[in-house]
């Protein structure tokens, strides 16, 4: 989080309306305050963590994002965020187009499922990968919309979505190199800036 | 009992006060009262800057004695002691809150059994019909009396949520923040009809007396009891009430050869909850808080659209609902949501998980009372940031 905290914030306006859909404990939109000053509103479906995240001082709505997001007009937020929570829900697809409609730009974050520890593991095992990134047995997994970057951006082309900006992280410092070069291989997770 | 046999979360004994006021009081309806007296009680102490006051509004059947205890007899404390007093959600170690009887009400405000002073007997039937806003403007009254500029919070559940909506419309520069719990922009059809069912009830007592009950003398008990039975039964909800009654027996078998009146738990519970009620309440006063409330649209003044309504609101707002509530379910709260959404508005909204229905803006549900502690937490902080 630490990392895509400082890649987010450098991409956010100060004073900016920004929608962070799965806020957890509202961690992203507490630093944001503190640092942009923005208006910030998460949606949440975890009960304790939206108590965590009234008593942060956040603003959050208790909401299941797999029923839509009708509640939210067109264009009513600068930016639209939503981290590490795409591969979990119900229609990756849909909630893009509608993350797009809401938010003049969009901000995504996931796990890259073509990590080379990710490959390596299903060549030499046979296994679904279980890493500390992706703990969870395939059965009790929360992400059933796992991609990869290529995939990603398959999506944006088919979609005709403009990407503005996409960072790679890697809990590896020593391939900082080899990760502009094979994002796909070397990214752990990717931060995609997109619009319509 | 003595004083100290209280529980240590509770504000104690409290005695209710008397706002009396002399002025004429214009009413959405037209008419006009000539002055009124509004009784109404607090729990902890002000502070120096004076921005430390809470607004609570009650709902249909509700009235100031919203925590403590009257007298150390009393048996029960007042109606939302599980979020008022120390330590609790509205925390009266930092609170001043303030609960008042609302006008038109049963309990020492102005109201149907009060004095008409132009004629020199009680009001009755001919009490001037009452809208929230009412309720609204005379609690302002009281707030210039008690010299509060700005509540820090408004809060209420059911018709005091919508009363707490209306002051952020009536009043945008006096609010902070704004509780909403359990309410809705306006009734659905299905929720009037209810409030009907309990209006049949009692006018169809012979003892109501086509409204002329107080000059006969009578009292349309069963008609009111009738009335808050049909009105329990939606606020509870079915699995509520399977898990509290089930189909057990209070007398009576099913026994073979055996001829004793049944009677369910359930039946017994209703029967006693309906003469309670009716035993303190007035059948006046109970037509005119359900009529209140089917006439309440928080739009209506502002071209039916919510979301011009909330634009003029400049408060932060928490919404909360509760999942089993059918009589105020969450759609309602959803819908409040959305239109605050709209206006551009800071807003919170918690979906409550909970079985006991519309009642459970009333009860002390775990989750419920974090979440309200959590959200005090900012008000207070902005209380703070105001004494500093």
């Amino acid at each position: 989080m630490i990392y895509e905290l400082s890649a987010i914030e450098q991409w956010i306006a100060p004073g900016a309306r920004v929608l962070d859909l799965g806020c957890g404990n509202g961690e992203l939109l507490v630093h944001l305050q503190k640092t942009r000053q923005v208006q910030g509103c998460g949606i949440e479906i975890d009960a304790d963590r939206i108590t965590e995240a009234l008593a942060a001082g956040v603003d959050v709505l208790e909401h299941n994002i797999d029923t839509g997001l009708g509640l939210f007009q067109n264009n009513s937020f600068d930016v639209v965020v939503m981290t590490q929570t795409l591969q979990a829900i119900k229609y990756p697809d849909k909630a893009m187009q509608e993350m797009l409609r809401i938010g003049r730009e969009v901000v995504v974050t996931f796990p890259n499922f073509a990590h080379w520890r990710c490959r390596w593991y299903l060549n030499t095992r046979g296994r679904m990968p279980v890493a500390r990134f992706m703990p969870h047995s395939w059965y009790n997994t929360p992400n059933i919309h796992l991609c990869t970057v290529k995939d990603f951006e398959d999506l944006c082309a088919q979609m005709q979505v403009r990407i503005i900006d996409r960072q790679f992280l890697s809990a590896n410092n020593n391939i900082r190199p080899l990760l502009s070069q094979w994002p796909n291989l070397f990214a752990s997770h990717a931060i995609f800036r997109i619009s319509q | 009992m003595s004083i100290s046999d209280f529980p240590a979360d509770s504000v104690g004994l409290v005695t209710p006060k008397v706002l009396h006021n002399e002025q004429p009081f214009e009413l959405a309806c037209g008419r006009r009262l000539p002055g009124f007296e509004l009784v109404y009680e607090t729990y902890g102490e002000l502070n120096a800057k004076r921005s430390n006051a809470i607004l609570v509004c009650h709902a249909l059947s509700g009235h100031h004695h919203a925590a403590g205890y009257h007298s150390k007899d009393d048996r029960k404390p007042g109606w939302w002691d599980s979020c008022i007093g120390p330590g609790k959600p509205l925390d009266t170690n930092k609170f001043f809150i303030v609960s008042c009887n609302n006008l038109g009400g049963c309990h020492g405000s102005t109201g149907p059994r009060s004095i008409n002073p132009d004629s020199g007997e009680q009001w009755g039937a001919d009490f001037p019909p009452l809208r929230a806003r009412d309720w609204v403007h005379s609690q302002a009254m009281l707030a210039d009396h008690l010299q509060i500029d700005c509540w820090a919070a408004v809060i209420g559940g059911s018709l005091g949520g919508m009363q707490a909506m209306r002051w952020a419309l009536e009043y945008p520069q006096r609010i902070r923040f704004c509780i909403v719990i359990a309410a809705a922009l306006q009734l659905t059809a299905q929720n009037i009809a209810f409030n009907e069912a309990a209006r049949r009830a009692i006018q169809s007592d012979p003892k109501f007396a086509n409204g002329e009950y107080l000059k006969k003398g009578s009292h349309p008990s069963d008609g009111l009891s009738l009335a808050r039975i049909i009105g329990h039964i939606t606020y509870l909800s079915d699995i509520g009430m399977g898990q509290k009654f089930g189909r057990e027996l209070r007398s009576g078998t099913f026994e073979l050869g055996k001829d004793e009146e049944i009677e369910f738990q359930v039946e017994s519970y209703l029967r006693h909850q309906g003469s309670v009620f009716a035993e303190g309440f007035d059948a006046h006063t109970y037509l005119l808080m359900g009529r209140a409330l089917d006439y309440f649209d928080l739009a209506r003044e502002y071209n039916h659209d919510p979301v011009a309504a909330f634009s003029h609101a400049l408060c932060d707002f928490l919404v909360v609902s509760f999942t089993s509530d059918w009589r105020f379910a969450p759609e309602r709260s959803r819908e409040i949501v959305e239109a605050l959404l709209g206006a551009r508005k800071n807003v919170s909204y918690a979906e409550i998980e909970a079985h006991e229905g519309h009642d459970a803006f009333l009860l002390p549900i775990p989750r419920y009372l974090d979440v309200l502690h959590a959200y005090m937490r900012r008000v207070q902080a902005y209380c703070e940031g105001l004494s500093q």
